[in-house]
C-alpha cells in the first residue's frame, strides 16, 4: 500500500535517507577528529609512553629532564627506553614565509617512532646533519607562493638552522592540521628554541616476559612519571577532549537532531499514511485480516523503507567520505561499530513510526467501514 | 422465486439486540433490543431513515461490532460468545463484503484487490492471483486485471467490489448501500447480480439500502426506525406496503 503511494513513499525515503546520512557522515567525521587527536599515537606507535605525571593527554606533552630515560631504563620490566622530542615549532620558507610545524625529534640510534610507510627517500639519511623527513600534508603546507611543493633536496629555516629534506613520508593528519617533520632527537633539540628541560617523552618495549600495562605501572612506582600503554593514552586522550571540548556536543546534538528529523519526519508521514488509509485497513480488517497480520504488514512497510533509506544514506555518506578522504579533509573514519549502530537506529526510528501506526490500527473498529 | 419459510434455513437470527456509543449524557443507543431473522436463499434488505440503527445493525451482523447486549447468531455460529479472533476468522471464511464506497485499495491492481480474500484464508499468490482473474471474467471485466481502480468508472468498480466479495465462496453477502454511488441501469445490473448470489445453495445476501428502487429484488424487507426493528415484510407484503 504504501510503495504504490509515490508520494509518502519518497518522502518517507527522503527522510530516513536525510536521517541516515546526518547521522553517518556527522559521527564519521566525529570519529575523524578523534583519530587526529591521538596522531601522535599512530605515528609512533610505541608499546609503553613515559610522560610527566601531569600529562592528561596525547597533544598536551609537558617537558621531562634528559636523566629521565636514564631513569626509566633501570627500571625491572623495561626492555628499553628512547627519548622523544614532539614540539610545536615554525618553519621558515624560502620566499620568507613562516609555517608552523610539528616536529618529531626520534632517537638517532634506533630511529624508534620512525614513520611506518616513507613515500619517497630513505629514513637513515635523517642521520645525516640539518636533515629532516618531511610528511605528504607538508607537502600542501609548505608550498611556495607559486604552488610548488616541496620536494627531497629542498631546504628551509627551523629557527635560524637550516633543515633539508631527505625524504617525504605518509603520516596520519595531527588535531591542529600541522605538518609532521620528522629528525633525529639531537638534531631536534639543535632546531628547537631551547628550554631547560627538553624532553617531551620515553618511548619503552617491556622486557621480555613483561606486559605493557604491568611495565608501565612499574615505572609509574620507581620514577614518579605517569606511563601510558599505547592502548590507555589512546582513551586517556580522547575522554580530554570529550571531557574538555565541546566537539562531542557540537557533533552530538548533530547526531541527535538526525535521529529527531528522522523519527518527526518518517513518524508523521507514516500516521498520516494509516490515517488516509484507515477506510482501506478497516476493509482489511473487515474481511478478516488480523491485527497481527496488519501490524506486521505495517512493519514491513516501516523497515522497508528503512532499508532502502539506509542504504541510500550510507551512500551518500561513503561517497562524501570518498571525497574528504581524496581532499585531506574533513576528517572522516567509519569504524565498523559506526554503520551498525546506525543501521540498529534507522529500524528503531521505523519501528517507532510503524508503532505509532499500529496503536491506531489495532484500535480500529472494522466497522469503520459501514460509516459514511 | 422464495422457498417456502417453514423449510428454509435462518441464516441470521439476532434477538433483543442493544448497542449503544458515547458515555456519560452523550451516550446514545443505536439499536434498542432490536429483532431480525434473515434466511438461506433470500435477498433480505434492511430499510429505515439516516440514524435508525441500519449500519450498527449491519456491523453487528458482519461481526465487526461487538453488541452490549443480546444474541447474534450467523450461519450457526453465536457472534455474542465468541472471541475477537474467532469473529475475526467467521468473517474471513464466511463473509462477503460489499461497501458503499467499494473500498478497492487504490494502490493494487484489480487482480490483487481480488485476492485480497484468499490470500487472507491462505491461498498461495499464484493461486490466489488465477482465482481472481477467472472471477475479473465472471464480472465482465475480463483483460482488465493489470488496471488499477481509478482506471474504471463507478458500476464497473463495484463489479469489482463484488468479485473481491465472492471470490472465497462465502455463506453470507453483507452490502452497505451498494447502488448509491451508481446510477439507475448501473444500480439494476447489480442488484440483479446480487439476487442470482442468494438464489445459491446456502447462500444468504443483506443488504442496507436508502434506495426505494432496489425494493422490487427484495425477498424479505426489514423496516428499521429508532434503533428498532419494525417490520419484516416477504412476498407480496413487500409490493403492497407503503415503504
Amino acid at each position: 500500500m504504501l510503495l504504490g503511494d509515490r508520494a509518502k513513499f519518497l518522502m518517507l525515503l527522503g527522510g530516513v535517507t536525510f536521517a541516515a546520512l546526518l547521522m553517518l557522515q556527522q559521527a564519521a567525521v566525529f570519529c575523524g577528529l578523534l583519530t587526529w587527536t591521538t596522531s601522535h599515537l599512530t605515528n609512533l606507535q610505541a608499546k609503553v609512553w613515559v610522560v610527566e605525571a601531569m600529562v592528561e593527554q596525547a597533544n598536551e606533552l609537558k617537558p621531562l629532564r634528559d636523566t629521565d630515560v636514564s631513569r626509566v631504563r633501570s627500571v625491572t620490566g623495561v626492555g628499553w627506553a628512547v627519548p622523544l622530542y614532539i614540539g610545536i615549532t615554525n618553519a621558515r620558507l624560502s620566499d620568507g614565509n613562516f609555517k608552523p610545524i610539528l616536529m618529531v625529534g626520534l632517537d638517532s640510534a634506533t630511529l624508534v617512532g620512525r614513520p611506518a610507510i616513507m613515500l619517497d627517500g630513505r629514513l637513515e639519511d635523517l642521520r645525516k646533519p640539518n636533515s629532516i623527513v618531511i610528511d605528504d600534508l607538508a607537502l600542501q603546507r609548505l608550498k611556495t607562493p607559486s604552488g610548488i611543493p616541496p620536494k627531497i633536496g629542498d631546504s628551509f629555516e627551523i629557527n635560524d638552522i637550516e633543515a633539508r629534506i631527505v625524504g617525504i613520508c605518509k603520516a596520519d593528519r595531527a588535531f591542529f592540521g600541522y605538518p609532521y617533520v620528522f629528525t633525529t632527537y639531537d638534531q631536534a633539540l639543535q632546531f628547537a628554541p631551547r628550554q631547560r628541560k627538553m624532553l617531551s617523552a620515553s618511548l619503552v618495549e617491556p622486557a621480555v616476559g613483561w606486559t605493557a600495562e604491568a611495565t608501565a605501572r612499574k615505572i609509574e612506582l620507581e620514577t614518579g612519571l605517569r606511563a601510558y600503554t599505547q592502548d590507555e593514552f589512546y582513551w586517556a586522550t580522547i575522554r580530554w577532549f570529550f571531557k574538555n571540548t565541546g566537539i562531542p556536543i557540537s557533533f552530538g546534538t548533530t547526531i541527535i537532531l538526525g535521529v529527531i528529523v528522522g523519527i518527526a519526519i518518517s513518524g508523521q508521514t507514516f500516521y498520516t499514511f494509516v490515517l488516509e488509509n484507515l477506510r482501506h485497513l478497516g476493509a482489511l480488517k473487515a474481511m478478516g485480516a488480523s491485527n497481527t497480520l496488519l501490524s506486521m504488514m505495517l512493519i514491513f512497510q516501516a523497515f522497508f523503507v528503512g532499508f532502502t533509506g539506509y542504504g541510500m544514506g550510507l551512500l551518500a555518506a561513503v561517497g562524501f567520505g570518498a571525497g574528504a578522504i581524496k581532499r585531506g579533509q574533513p576528517p572522516f573514519v567509519m569504524p565498523w561499530q559506526l554503520p551498525t549502530g546506525v543501521f540498529v537506529l534507522i529500524m528503531v526510528i521505523c519501528l517507532l513510526a510503524a508503532l505509532i501506526g499500529i496503536l491506531k490500527v489495532i484500535r480500529l473498529e472494522a466497522a469503520v467501514v459501514f460509516r459514511g | 422465486m422464495i422457498m417456502d419459510p417453514t423449510t428454509r434455513q435462518t441464516a441470521v437470527q439476532v434477538t433483543g439486540l442493544t448497542k449503544g456509543f458515547g458515555r456519560g449524557d452523550a451516550r446514545t443507543l443505536a439499536l434498542k433490543e432490536a429483532e431480525f431473522n434473515a434466511y438461506e436463499g433470500d435477498l433480505q434488505l434492511i430499510i429505515g431513515p439516516s440514524g435508525c440503527g441500519k449500519t450498527t445493525l449491519l456491523s453487528m451482523i458482519a461481526g465487526t461490532l461487538i453488541p452490549d447486549q443480546g444474541e447474534i447468531t450467523v450461519l450457526g455460529h453465536k457472534l455474542h460468545a465468541m472471541s475477537t479472533a474467532a469473529i475475526t476468522r467467521f468473517r474471513r471464511e464466511n463473509v462477503g463484503f460489499i461497501f458503499q464506497q467499494f473500498n478497492l485499495i487504490p494502490t493494487l491492481t484489480l487482480v490483487e484487490n481480488i485476492s485480497v480474500p484468499l490470500l487472507l484464508a491462505g491461498t498461495s499468490v499464484r493461486q490466489a492471483e488465477k482465482t481472481a482473474d477467472a472471477m475479473l471474467d465472471r464480472v465482465g471485466l475480463g483483460g482488465r486485471g493489470k488496471n488499477y481502480p481509478r482506471q474504471l468508472s463507478g458500476g464497473q468498480q463495484q463489479r469489482v467490489a463484488i468479485a473481491r466479495a465472492l471470490v472465497h465462496d462465502p455463506r453470507l453477502l453483507i452490502c452497505d448501500e451498494p447502488t448509491s454511488a451508481l446510477d439507475r441501469e448501473t444500480g439494476h445490473q447489480i442488484m440483479i447480480k446480487l439476487r442470482e448470489l442468494a438464489r445459491k445453495p446456502g447462500r444468504s445476501v443483506i443488504v442496507v439500502t436508502h434506495d426505494p428502487r432496489v425494493y422490487e429484488f427484495a425477498d424479505r424487507i426489514a423496516e428499521m426506525e429508532d434503533g428498532r426493528v419494525l417490520r419484516q415484510l416477504e412476498g407480496a407484503a413487500i409490493a403492497n406496503a407503503t415503504l
